[in-house]
């Protein structure tokens, strides 16, 4: 059985998600937008996920690829609770900059 | 080099200089056709590991639902103008230092533990077809995914109510 771990191994696999991961924070740290905040913490969530597929056909078990369905559910909840907050803030504000949004700093 | 180490690294590259460029290009709406292109690539990572259900959930949800739902919202708030105000320079900076130690970090981390990871051998036996991910997925993880669904629900109302105009 012919599988594409024998060519490349585990190892070039976490290396990618740790880049995409490492892409996600550098993105929520750089920009000011909170949409493409959002969009940074989905890079994350992709690495993750792609990880655990990864170990999921290292280990040759379906309970990896569950877990990434499951992840992709509240991922896709998260996305649209966090938007419709985003389209209120902008409602308020007028703006959806995050260093705007410091009202509980008293 | 065989086809298949090619591929890996075609798609890694497009994946990565992709979701670089979600983050630094100033148009929202280019960077969310670059993130559809980085999960269009990610999505081929799943083909190519052979998992074909997460595969095409991918590209449905994150592709199809997400991408749109981002696009819908970058239109309805009219922010397809480029005149985002840049941080300080002082914490960009340390936006990119913190990214390079982050990643030396992991890295290193992972390259150590390298010789726990033993080589790969494949048992033959089917564990990721659309077929056995149903049984696993609607016998062992019944409650689980109910409650997902549940989940869903509970966020559509929430979406509901907090984006819905307050009376006035």
């Amino acid at each position: 059985m012919d599988n594409v771990l024998n060519h490349i191994g585990i190892e070039n696999y976490i290396f990618l998600c740790v880049i995409l991961f490492c892409i996600g924070v550098f993105g929520v740290l750089y920009r000011r937008n909170a949409i493409i905040v959002f969009m940074s913490i989905e890079i994350m969530l992709n690495a993750v996920n792609l990880l655990f597929v990864a170990f999921s056909t290292y280990h040759q078990d379906a309970q990896g690829q569950v877990f990434v369905f499951f992840s992709m559910a509240v991922a896709a909840a998260e996305v649209a609770v966090g938007l419709a907050i985003l389209v209120s803030i902008f409602r308020n504000l007028s703006s959806i900059d995050i260093d705007n949004l410091k009202k509980l700093k008293g | 080099m065989s086809t298949i180490t090619l591929v890996f690294i075609l798609l890694s590259a497009v994946a990565i200089g992709t979701a670089f460029m979600t983050i630094f290009s100033k148009n929202p709406i280019h960077s969310a056709i670059y993130l559809v292109i980085c999960f269009f690539s990610i999505a081929g990572h799943y083909l190519l590991m052979n998992a074909q259900f997460l595969a095409l959930v991918h590209v449905i949800v994150y592709s199809g639902a997400i991408m749109i739902l981002f696009l819908f919202t970058v239109m309805l708030m009219n922010l397809n103008k480029e005149d985002e105000v840049h941080k300080p320079r002082i914490t960009r900076l340390g936006a990119v230092v913190c990214f390079c130690l982050m990643g030396m970090v992991l890295i290193a981390i992972f390259v150590n533990s390298k010789p726990i990871v033993g080589p790969y051998d494949a048992t033959g036996q089917d564990y990721q077809s659309i077929k056995l991910l149903g049984k696993v997925l609607l016998n062992e993880y019944m409650v689980p995914f109910e409650f997902a669904s549940v989940l869903l629900l509970v966020a559509m109302i929430g979406a509901v109510l907090l984006s819905k105009k307050e009376k006035s």
